[in-house]
């Protein structure tokens, strides 16, 4: 007996013309008009930033949306195709961007010293994270919790205090290979207006990176194999008396987020140039993947997408919101403390809150479900 | 005829998909013993459970002594005067026997008679005192789930086959503990899928089949009739008897 | 408790089977301290190092022990728990403002006072937020794992923001009042009065808890309920509010912990919870989760450890409690002291 959650979903509105396109998003399409609008208009503006905006901040705000997108994505798979919840996301983020950094600053700025060091970042991350599955699941889903706490703590500490290998606090900053660097040029002639330089190169690695990336992460949770996973979402002892051997799933959806995880880590630190702890180890950027993930919409990759866009574009944006409600606010007791620039985290939490208990689906829960 | 002590009139439950009971009629009168016997799946556990809360009936009415139960809580449905024994006993293994006839006294210290009377069914139970219950056999951990459920004076026990895994010997000496609560007044409703052992015990009977209660009546009159046993307990009886 | 009379008549001839009580991970404390001894060398140096794991050891416990007796009971995991630990430590602003002088005068009397105030304030602080935090926050997802860890989490991050915005953001500087100070000589063996202060509270609430969860009914309430919560109300008991009383009684706890954390770090900041939540997480689970005296082992071995390993290879001190957990884990998958579940 085939059970059914293996029988693939069948699309729902398949035109002979979108055919390639659904292909490539693995037959798992927006389903929304408003999501799919919404979706072009972010991969659009990515691809064109480097035309539309001059100066590098928003240039820099767009690789960070594509790097988070890739490492929100991945962790969509543990926690809405899976069902756990891992606190040592951004420990492979880490990882792959110590990995990146460590082999550029060693072994000098060349691309096998780039291939070097992320090779071995993925083999560091697929160990630990089996280890990590391996020793916690057995038990209980939710010792997975906390041991990845804990792990992800200690390996924060490590990384600060071995400071002769990682810089310590201070990270490391490196040069990149040649043809990433500000001085380098493409084509003698600027094209659509903008000179290809090596900084223009270096975003469209760390954009087209991180689509691959995407894609097939959507490919993973559309095969059989992702299909295994939700079932043991749904029910963990269903799947198990139909002989799927739990732990094991589990472990390697694990192993593959830690992967993806440690690509965009690497992709981070090539795009800066540098990697230390506050760009991709701390705590804080954990919560900022919970809540991306969570906004944006728990179990489908495209909520990872719309989260991660819309909180970078807040963390940089919102703040100058909140700034002038405080100045606004002036006089009143509570209140300006309460919009303060520095408590936009606050009215994310309180979002987040509402978004389990009102929005399980998050943002694109709610715009399909309105389609 | 005296209105009887429960009564199930309709009573649907659900469990998450699954409609498991589909309808049951059933009454219990006060005093004696009443058996519910059935083949497995039928839905005699799911019955002492939706009477006692722990799943909630979706439709119908479960009146126990006049007052309709089907809406309570399960701890305001045990302090109406019904006590419980499930099918897993569910005894405290942390806690020492002692410990499990203490909590099991709500309104405090049971009297030193009653407690004598009690230990007096199941001896075995003074040997481990002050032993976590962990440590007692399997029948043993049944004497004390049952003891359990009288160590205060209850209006009906529901008991979901106490005898279920015991030792031919243990299930004797089980036998003549529930004859002793009979003779003292209690009233019980047994589910039991030992035929021999309801039989010797049950003053009525029902018997359930897919969810619904198909015959009512008085237990001697099923074991007089055999062909009565056949069509409603199927091959199963004769290998029991 | 004497509701019983005890048999002691026609079976004391038959041999009692004996209570077999789990030695080993009690064990484990006294052999660790006395393998780091040749290690260590110096018993000097031991007897500081030990005293200051007890230390330690005892402020997780208080912090850890209110979260394992929630999940125990409820299946409830807390992510949010850090913020009553910090909440705790935060209070003492509420005391140490107006009363500050009670903590500089040379007087164990009035500086003992002081600390109570602290402890009593923090502790009816945590409580109150911890029964909001109950209602609001966790009673929604009752039953739902997942939801649970997000929820809390986000609990969590609007607390910690609502610290920052009450109390500012920046670290916060208290002083340990002036008896505490300093430490006790006996010989060449120095032992920080603090430490001897925190291990002696410590000690007493875990006695407190013992006797509570041994002795009394409610104890003996929570006690089956972690092993049956189900059973416990076919008995008649409503364990909705034990639930909310434990969960309670656990805030309290961790803000009675924060309160002992803050005068140890003399230091606050709204990370403080989230940062100590990392060893309370190993606590629990190398104890086995619901266990109060598997919590209160897996304290102290870890504290011990952490400290001696500080002392050996200071750069591994964090990591160690990882292979703590890791070893433990291997030996025993579901904690030092599993607990029971239907």
């Amino acid at each position: 007996m085939k059970p059914a959650f293996l029988a693939s979903a069948q699309p729902e509105d398949t035109g002979p013309s979108n055919g390639l396109l659904l292909r490539l998003l693995s037959s798992d399409g927006p389903r929304s008009r408003a999501l799919a609008a919404l979706l072009v208009v972010i991969v659009l503006g990515l691809a064109a930033t480097p035309f539309l905006f001059g100066g590098s901040q928003p240039l820099g705000t767009a690789a960070k949306i594509c790097v988070f997108i890739a490492l929100a994505a991945s962790y969509d798979v543990l926690l809405g195709y899976t069902g756990i919840v891992s606190f040592a996301h951004t420990m492979f983020f880490g990882i792959g961007g110590y990995g990146v950094a460590i082999a550029l600053d060693r072994l000098g700025p060349t691309w096998t010293s780039v291939g070097l060091g992320l090779l071995g970042a993925l083999a560091l991350s697929a160990a630990l994270a089996a280890a990590i599955g391996l020793l916690s699941l057995r038990v209980r889903a939710i010792f997975f919790s906390m041991i990845t706490l804990a792990v992800a703590s200690a390996a924060a500490v490590l990384a600060s205090q071995m400071s002769t290998i990682t810089g310590g606090e201070d990270g490391l900053s490196f040069q990149l290979p040649h043809q990433l660097r500000p001085a380098f040029r493409l084509f003698a002639e600027p094209v659509l207006g903008l000179s290809i330089n090596g900084r223009v190169l270096a975003y469209f690695l760390v954009f087209f990176a991180a689509l691959a990336v995407f894609l097939v992460l959507l490919r993973i949770v559309n095969s059989p194999f992702g299909r295994v996973l939700q079932a043991i979402r749904e029910n963990e002892f269903r799947a198990e008396a139909l002989g799927y051997r739990v732990v094991a799933y589990r472990t390697a959806a694990s192993v593959i987020a830690a992967l993806a995880a440690t690509i965009a880590g690497g992709l981070l630190a090539l795009w800066l140039r540098y990697n230390g702890p506050d760009t991709t180890l701390s705590f804080s950027i954990m919560i900022d993947i919970l809540l991306m993930v969570v906004i944006g919409g728990m179990g489908t990759l495209y909520g990872a997408v719309i989260g991660a866009t819309l909180f970078v574009l807040a963390q940089s944006y919102l703040q100058v919101l909140m700034g002038w409600a405080n100045t606004a606010l002036t006089g009143v007791p509570v209140l300006p403390d309460l919009v303060h620039p520095d408590r936009w985290l606050l009215w994310l939490g309180a979002l987040f809150i509402i978004s389990v208990y009102a929005f399980p689906g998050g943002i694109v829960g709610h715009l399909r479900r309105r389609h | 005829m005296p209105e009887p002590l429960l009564q199930l009139e309709g009573v649907h439950t659900h469990i998450g998909p699954y409609h498991i009971l589909h309808g049951v009629d059933c009454a219990v009168p006060q005093g004696g013993l009443t058996v519910l016997l059935g083949r497995n799946g039928a839905g005699k556990t799911t019955t002492l459970r939706t009477i006692m809360g722990l799943w909630q009936a979706s439709s119908g009415r479960i009146r126990f002594g006049g007052a309709d139960i089907a809406r309570m809580a399960t701890p305001d449905i045990a302090r109406t005067g019904i006590a419980y024994v499930p099918e897993s006993m569910a005894i405290f293994t942390d806690l020492t026997v002692r410990e499990n006839i203490v909590l099991a006294a709500r309104s405090g210290p049971v009297d030193s008679a009653r407690l004598d009377w009690m230990l007096g069914l199941f001896p075995a139970l003074k040997k481990f005192w002050n032993l976590p219950a962990g440590y007692l056999s399997g029948g043993q951990k049944q004497m004390l789930a049952i003891t359990r459920a009288i160590a205060e004076p209850r209006r009906l026990l529901l008991v979901d086959e106490p005898t279920k895994g015991l030792a031919p010997v243990m299930i004797r000496s089980m036998i003549e503990a529930f004859r002793a609560l009979k003779q003292s007044g209690e009233t019980i409703l047994l589910v039991e899928q030992n035929f021999h052992a309801a039989s010797a015990l049950g003053d009525h009977v029902l018997v359930m089949d897919d969810g619904k209660i198909v015959h009512a009546g008085a237990m001697g009159a099923l074991v007089a009739d055999r062909s009565l046993q056949q069509r409603l307990l199927g091959l199963s009886l004769d290998a029991h008897q | 408790m004497s509701e019983f009379p005890s048999i002691t008549t026609e079976q004391a001839q038959t041999p009692l089977p004996r209570s077999k009580t789990d030695w080993l991970p009690l064990l484990l404390v006294p052999a660790l301290a006395l393998l780091a001894l040749p290690f260590v060398g110096n018993p000097s140096s031991w007897v500081t190092l030990t005293v200051a794991g007890l230390a330690m050891g005892m402020m997780i416990f208080l912090m850890a022990s209110g979260l394992t007796l929630v999940f125990g009971l409820m299946d409830i995991i807390n992510f949010g728990h850090g913020v009553f630990i910090s909440l705790g430590a935060y209070a003492t602003l509420i005391v140490l403002g107006p009363l500050a002088a009670w903590g500089k005068a040379d007087s164990l009397a009035l500086n003992l006072g002081l600390m109570g105030l602290c402890i009593l304030v923090a502790m009816a602080l945590t409580a109150i937020v911890g029964a909001l935090f109950e209602r609001i926050i966790v009673r929604p997802v009752y039953g739902n794992h997942l939801k649970q860890i997000l929820v809390t989490m986000g609990g969590l991050i609007v607390t910690e923001q609502l610290i920052h915005a009450i109390w500012g953001a920046s670290p916060i500087p208290i002083a340990l009042p002036e008896t505490l100070r300093g430490a006790y000589v006996v010989g060449d063996i120095v032992m920080e009065r603090y430490r001897v202060f925190a291990v002696v509270i410590g000690l007493a609430v875990f006695g407190g808890m013992q006797l509570l969860l041994n002795r009394t009914r409610i104890g003996l309430l929570i006690r089956a309920g972690v092993e049956n919560p189900e059973m416990v109300e076919a008995l008649g008991y409503r364990i909705r509010r034990l639930f909310v009383s434990v969960f309670v009684a656990g805030s309290a706890l961790a803000g009675l912990g924060g309160v002992m954390w803050a005068f140890y770090r003399q230091t606050l900041t709204a990370g403080m919870g989230m940062e100590v939540m990392v060893l309370v997480f190993i606590v629990i689970i190398i104890g086995g989760l619901g266990s109060v005296g598997g919590c209160f082992v897996g304290s102290v071995l870890v504290a011990l450890v952490a400290n001696y390993v500080g002392f050996l290879a200071p750069k591994l001190a964090l990591v160690s409690n990882i292979l703590v957990m890791a070893l433990v884990l291997v030996w025993r998958p579901e904690g030092l002291f599993p607990v029971a579940r239907r």
